[in-house]
């Protein structure tokens, strides 16, 4: 059985100006030690995934429509202080910025403790500090030790964003949802980084929802992929086969408009247009208005089709 | 345009809003029109009839009336005139100021700035209404005199936040290319600056005009604000303070009730305001 | 550390002195305090004596010079009034401005902290509604108006509320004896309900933005207890700056001491400043608005002081 089960989510937000359809109907699901890459372009609907299964969305937003199963549960029928037990102990989240993800007054030893101790009430204090010391040398952060009584600002992005991932894993979650992790760090940093996510997910048999905007780290880390656009899923399946077969345009676009040290290009090709407003959604396929094979089938929003071993919504195949 | 009826159906869909809108309204109104809605003009001498003074309210004087007759409704809506006027002149003579010396004080820096700066310190350095205070005792009652009490002891308030988002935004990008570009000071200042630093000032001004009205109120109820003959609504409840103690209440609870909804209107449309433009909430 | 306290001490010195000039020279060019103090029969022989007799006679600088000499050895002048020392005059009266004073703050903290963070936790439910509702018609209503209603509900309606004076002393307080309390309630409700109307919307306000932050949504991801959540961390990050704020309050509640002080004819310094503006008593009017200042300033630098020693960021550069 999976790990977790994605059902028809629908999320939406409730705003003033309107009604924001964040996600709209998606379906995926994840096995054991499975790293599923989730891509799009900013607005997609990735990042409201994630908070989706986390339980985090709050009003103006609300789920309304769909199932979540994790481990045999419903989590769309857990009451809030159950989701609480599985919220950063079954499973843990990391977000993009490892500078604004740390309370800022209080130091790292003291964050990290805390969050064993509310999973592990029971632990002692001085238990606790060994398993936090233990866990940032894991993390590969070098005079753990001393770091523990440092504040965020005294370290440097690449640390932080350790202490987070340290933080994550602390209580051997079954799955971790990495929304942009890498995307606030330096170059050199984010290949540490990525390096040390395969690593400690391999160690500890984690799955891996890893949502970004950057194809290029898909690649490298992930084993499937689901490309996300105006709150759903549009082409979805095996990395290998989706990134060197795209079908669907929008993922071929994507593809194409990453700048490559092989080929020599002369343009860099950008997919025109952008993506239309959540509250505003067009009738028929999402894309149309940006897809260079459109045509009046497009009024219709395609239905999903398997098709050379992937999920696909597309009429042009 | 569009922008702003845009703006202003959010801005009203709070029924906060709404009610404070509708009672400020009213009030301007009220004030504005003054004279053509009271059955008398209560300073003009020739309307008023000592025989008449201290009734309680009834039909004929529907709120009453004070020592010397004088109808308190109408002396209500003109001392509203009063208030209003006071705490809005102030209000727009103090962030014309305020923005003035903090665009001048963040973009230039150097001495002017340090000069400034220690000016603000001195005045921050006491309460405002210890200056005010001090300012209108010695230099008599007036209303006039008043505002200049008020834009006094205000201008600081803008000053200072305009000044610090002038610091922040003279370090941005569009300020280094407007200056690459070769414009000169003062389009800089009031065509890149002050359209940035406006947002703030205004959030400013809805918090500091009730305190302005609030400030005139004060001082005019310990008698060195307005002159008895243009009382505003703090006078009206200074007057009736006397007479409390042997149980004529209208004299002062009413006006004092309609400076309490007055502030409360122009609260509920500042939060709102402030709201809209800054969800996140803050100080 | 030494080097911000002298600059400190430096600054407040030129301030002070800056005060005395301007206040020294609005006085002076006030009025002539000897026509208020003499009958007005006086003959000019008895004009000139007194003009002399309080020092009055030279030129504005030969004044000026002469009150910084008495300054420098500790004097602040003789009140033309009372004939006492200025400071004396004022340092008898404060005792009771600052039981005010301290008394208003203390329960607006007391009550206004909590209440405020009850209405940002329970945004948009009853709660905040009406404590949003009492705050916003605290702030809306003057000092002096409060006071009246409250002198009209307990002393004239009801009699059971003393309308004016200070109740018996003991150890400097009137808070120790029974009619010392029944004085105290009316002027201390009277100064207290607009500080504590500020106090909770600036709390309210502060905790939203600070429970708005991506740590605290962290913090939620990683499934800490609410009440971890609101106190430890957003609690303590809305204080760091809300406690500068409420230490400048400080200095506007002693000035509307004043008007609560006239109203209340309670003896502190409010009441004396007045009758001292009415009676050109310049050397009690630049008393008092240096020994102001003086606690102005020393209120602005302990908050500075404190909020060094309690932000981590600004302790450990």
């Amino acid at each position: 059985m999976a790990l977790l089960q994605l059902h028809n989510l629908h999320t939406y937000f409730f705003t003033e100006t309107g009604i924001v359809k964040a996600v709209n109907g998606i379906n995926f699901s994840l096995e054991r030690g499975e790293i599923l890459g989730l891509v799009g372009e900013s607005g997609a609907g990735k990042s409201v995934t994630g908070f989706s299964i986390l339980g985090l969305i709050d009003p103006p937003g609300r789920i309304v429509e769909g199932d979540i199963f994790f481990n045999g549960k419903n989590l769309l029928q857990t009451d809030a202080s159950t989701y609480r037990t599985i919220r950063g102990n079954q499973i843990a989240s990391i977000f993009q910025d490892p500078q604004t993800s740390l309370d800022p007054v209080m130091t790292i030893g003291s964050q990290i403790i805390e969050s064993l101790q509310a999973h592990h009430p029971h632990l002692d204090k001085k238990a606790a500090w060994r398993r936090a010391v233990e866990m940032l040398e894991h993390v590969g952060l070098p005079a753990a030790k001393k770091r523990m009584h440092a504040y965020p600002h005294q370290l440097s992005g690449g640390m932080k964003q350790r202490v987070v991932i340290a933080m994550a894993l602390l209580n051997n979650p079954l799955l971790l949802i990495a929304d942009e992790p890498t995307t606030a760090l330096d170059v050199t940093i984010q290949a540490q980084i990525l390096y040390l996510m395969q690593t400690l997910v391999k160690d500890f048999n984690t799955s891996l929802i890893f949502i970004s905007h950057d194809l290029s780290v898909i690649s490298q880390i992930c084993n499937t992929v689901a490309v996300m656009y105006a709150g759903r899923i549009v082409e979805y399946g095996d990395k290998s086969i989706l990134l060197s077969d795209p079908k669907h345009p929008y993922t071929k676009g994507l593809i194409a408009s990453l700048p490559t040290l092989e080929k020599s290009k002369k343009h860099l090709t950008p997919i025109p247009g952008t993506m239309p407003s959540l509250s505003n959604l067009p009738r028929g396929c999402y894309f149309k208005d940006r897809c260079p094979l459109a045509d009046s089938q497009c009024d219709h929003y395609p239905e999903e089709r398997i098709v050379a071993g992937r999920r696909i919504s597309c009429h042009h195949i | 345009m569009k922008h702003l009826y845009a703006f202003t159906s959010r801005f009203f869909k709070s029924k906060r809003a709404l009610f404070g809108g509708v009672l400020f309204l009213l009030f301007t109104v009220a004030a504005l029109f003054a004279p053509l809605l009271t059955p008398q003009n209560p300073y003009d001498l020739t309307q008023i009839y000592l025989q008449n003074s201290f009734l309680p309210p009834g039909s004929s004087f529907w709120l009453g009336t004070d020592e010397m007759g004088r109808d308190i409704y109408s002396a209500i809506l003109y001392g509203l005139r009063t208030s209003l006027y006071v705490g809005i002149a102030s209000t727009l003579f103090s962030m014309l100021i305020g923005l003035g010396m903090g665009l001048v004080s963040g973009y230039f820096g150097g001495w002017i700035d340090r000069m400034i700066i220690r000016l603000a310190d001195i005045q921050l350095s006491f309460p405002a209404i210890l200056i005010a205070l001090i300012i209108m005792a010695l230099w008599g009652q007036g209303i006039n005199k008043i505002i200049v009490a008020i834009t006094i002891v205000s201008w600081v308030y803008y000053a200072r936040t305009v000044r610090s988002v002038v610091l922040q935004e003279k370090e941005k990008e569009y300020i280094e290319a407007a200056r690459a570009l070769g414009m000169r000071h003062h389009h800089i200042l009031f065509g890149e600056l002050l359209p940035n630093v406006l947002s703030p000032v205004i959030v400013l001004a809805t918090v500091r005009i009730a305190y302005a009205i609030i400030l005139e109120a004060t001082l005019s109820f310990l008698g060195v604000g307005v002159p008895m003959t243009k009382p505003s609504l703090g006078t009206l409840i200074s007057n009736g303070y006397e007479v409390l103690f042997s149980g004529d209440w209208w004299v002062s609870i009413f006006p004092g009730i309609v400076l309490m909804l007055l502030i409360i209107a122009i609260n509920l449309l500042g939060d709102r305001l402030r709201e809209v433009l800054n969800p996140s909430g803050g100080f | 550390m030494l080097r911000f306290i002298l600059d400190r001490l430096w600054h407040t010195f030129l301030v002070l002195l800056a005060i005395s000039f301007i206040t020294f020279f609005i006085m002076y060019k006030a009025g002539d305090p000897v026509q208020l103090l003499l009958p007005p029969d006086a003959t000019q022989a008895q004009v000139i004596q007194m003009r002399h007799t309080l020092g009055l006679d030279g030129s504005f600088f030969i004044q000026y010079k002469g009150f910084l000499l008495q300054l420098s050895h500790g004097h602040l002048g003789t009140s033309f009034l009372y004939g006492e020392p200025a400071l004396t005059v004022v340092l008898e009266r404060l005792p009771a401005t600052l039981e005010l004073a301290v008394l208003a703050m203390f329960f607006a903290i007391l009550i206004g902290i909590p209440l405020g963070v009850s209405a940002a936790v329970h945004h948009g439910k009853w709660q905040e509604k009406i404590i949003m509702f009492f705050s916003l018609t605290g702030i809306s209503i003057p000092v002096f108006w409060i006071a009246m209603v409250l002198v009209l509900l307990f002393s004239v309606t009801f009699n059971i509320l003393p309308s004016s004076g200070r109740g018996t002393v003991y150890l400097f307080s009137s808070a120790f004896t029974w009619d010392g309390i029944r004085h105290l309630i009316m002027p201390v409700t009277t100064l207290t309900l607009f500080q504590l109307a500020l106090i909770i919307r600036l709390t309210q306000s502060g905790m939203r933005e600070v429970l708005s932050k991506e740590y605290i949504r962290f913090a939620r991801a990683r499934g800490l207890s609410p009440s971890r959540i609101i106190y430890t961390h957003g609690l303590r990050n809305t204080l760091i700056p809300l406690m500068t704020v409420i230490g400048l309050q400080f200095g506007q509640l002693i000035a509307f001491t004043i008007v609560t002080e006239t109203i209340f004819a309670w003896p502190g310094t409010g009441k004396l400043i007045i009758d001292a503006i009415q009676n050109l008593d310049r050397p009690v009017v630049v008393a008092y608005l240096l020994i102001i200042a003086l606690i102005f300033v020393a209120i602005n630098f302990t908050v500075d002081l404190l909020y060094t020693f309690i932000d981590p960021r600004i302790r450990l550069r």
